[in-house]
């Protein structure tokens, strides 16, 4: 009770904070320190655990092991050759599924009568977990590219489009109507208003369905595949070969966040006008 | 160029049923007019003027521009609103150009007319800028160069300055008064700010709320100088000091009339 009546009477209002500010920025240095440790953290308490705690080599190999695991991937070829499948059938499907979910979700948002054609169906056919379409696929498509690819655009598609279509609901209604005013037909307030104006919400979109993409593609290739980094992790699991397997989670890691971070340069390059 | 509204009401549906935002509305402007149509909220002003835009369609009643109806929104009228107004990915300059672009309008002419209102304005030196590095101010500038620049027959305004502090907000008005003297344009501004719709006009329709209704037609009559353009002063004078209590009187008699009927 005492220490309570002397904080009362030293300070009046909020005490002031550096780490728990809300909605405010930190000092720089602070944030970079904050980041590292982020990594540096967990990568020490894994060293530690391997090399000192009672948990098996075979179950958690230790970061040297796992480095030269890597080298061995890399020499062989492997690495480099899956790496590239992975990515491809990644970015096959998520270029099929950005070629229809562009246009579709624009048009939803913008039209409520295309809206109202297909967001019912979208929203049932979105529940759908995309993984349970992999038998499917392969009946119909095989053992080939076309399934993964396949796979990839489906889960991404519904996603994509739902998230620009409500983006366009946010295209303020006083810039559609300046438009006409401005002597602009339907077609031009679609095509040079709203779809500019969505831009980095597409941006956006696509990074956070791009991790979906890659979940997938996994997917994919431990059912069925003569390549890539899921294909490679249950190679390494048949031989117990964890260190294999934890090299190809990092790769995997790696690859999505080089992809976030080139999306979000794109951002920066492109929709300067959007960043605050 | 006339306008003509003519027996114009509009009513609302909602889910109590039918809500009646104007009423027989009559009023014209003719060309090179600055008119303010002044009312409190709920007084059905802006949609007075989304119907005039063509940007809403009346329950009754009937608009003609040069006795051609409007059916939809056009560039003839063109339209300046209080918040929202530039596309934020374009630059100054190209904000001006966008309804020329949308027109089809050649290059050349494209460009002259852009730095034509952009010197207008006062703008020139800002227009490479990105509208999120402009004041507020500065973006309405902006739209209504970018009106300007379709060189419509009437020029709408939404409470254009209704965002802006008051000292931007004073500026902007003698600021308007230049543009309107200088390019003549026909301007019609809707406002629940009486002193500035008496600095403004030379006509102000006053309405009254639920139905809007036009209660009152003013004819103001203060100095111009020797431009033809009103200045600051005359806000000092008794006649202005009268319009402004006379309006505001009007106001607040309907708006409590409607309070005891709501009561």
């Amino acid at each position: 009770m005492a220490n309570v009546s002397v904080d009362n009477n030293q300070s009046q209002g909020l005490p002031p904070t550096i780490f728990w500010r809300i909605a405010e920025d930190i000092p720089q240095l602070l944030q970079w320190g904050l980041m590292a440790i982020s990594i540096i953290i967990p990568f020490f308490l894994w060293w530690l655990l391997a090399s000192f705690g009672t948990v098996e080599d075979v179950f958690l190999p230790s970061p040297p092991q796992v480095a030269e695991a890597f080298g061995h991937l890399w020499q062989q070829g492997h690495l480099i050759q899956d790496t590239a499948a992975s990515f491809l059938r990644v970015v096959g499907g998520f270029v099929f599924a950005a070629a229809v979910s562009i246009p579709l979700g624009i048009a939803m948002g913008t039209f409520a009568s295309i809206r109202a054609l297909f967001e019912p169906i979208v929203g049932i056919i979105r529940y759908m977990p995309a993984a349970a379409f992999v038998p499917l696929l392969i009946i119909y498509l095989g053992i080939g590219e076309a399934p993964k690819i396949a796979l990839i655009f489906i889960g991404t598609l519904f996603f994509n489009t739902l998230m620009i279509m409500d983006a366009v609901k946010f295209v303020p209604k006083e810039l559609i109507e300046t438009t006409y005013t401005l002597g602009g037909k339907r077609w031009q307030v679609l095509f040079q208003v709203i779809t500019p104006y969505v831009v980095p919400n597409i941006i956006d979109a696509f990074r956070i369905n791009m991790a979906t993409s890659w979940n997938l593609v996994i997917v994919a290739e431990l059912v069925a595949a003569e390549q890539g980094l899921g294909k490679r992790i249950l190679l390494a699991q048949k031989f117990l070969k964890t260190d294999e397997i934890f090299a190809c989670l990092i790769v995997l890691g790696l690859i999505g966040f080089l992809i976030d971070l080139s999306l979000r340069l794109l951002f920066r390059v492109w929709c300067r006008w959007a960043i605050k | 160029m006339h306008l003509e509204v003519a027996n114009l009401s509009k009513e609302f549906t909602t889910k109590e049923g039918n809500v009646s935002a104007l009423k027989n509305v009559n009023l014209h402007i003719e060309t090179g007019e600055f008119v303010c149509t002044v009312g409190a909220s709920g007084s059905g002003k802006s949609t007075l003027l989304r119907l005039i835009a063509g940007l809403d369609y009346p329950t009754s009643g009937k608009i003609t521009v040069d006795q051609v109806p409007v059916i939809g929104p056009g560039r003839d009228r063109g339209m300046v609103f209080q918040r929202y107004t530039l596309y934020p990915w374009l630059n100054v300059a190209k904000n001006v150009e966008f309804g020329l672009k949308l027109q089809g309008i050649p290059k050349a002419q494209r460009r002259e007319r852009v730095s034509y209102y952009l010197d207008v304005v006062g703008l020139t030196q800002f227009r490479k800028n990105l509208p999120k590095a402009l004041s507020g101010g500065m973006k309405q500038r902006v739209a209504i160069a970018r009106a300007l620049a379709c060189e419509p027959k009437i020029l709408l305004m939404d409470e254009p300055f209704g965002a802006l502090d008051v000292q931007t907000k004073e500026s902007m008005q003698q600021f308007l008064l230049e543009v309107w003297r200088r390019t003549g344009t026909t301007i019609l501004m809707i406002t629940h700010d009486v002193e500035e719709a008496v600095f403004l006009s030379q006509r102000i329709y006053v309405l009254t709320a639920r139905p809007g209704t036009v209660k009152q037609e003013f004819q103001i009559n203060l100095p111009e100088n020797e431009q033809g353009a009103r200045s600051y002063h005359v806000k000092t004078l008794s006649d202005f000091q009268r319009y402004r209590e006379k309006i505001t009187q009007l106001l607040r008699d309907s708006t409590v009339e409607q309070e005891v009927m709501v009561g």
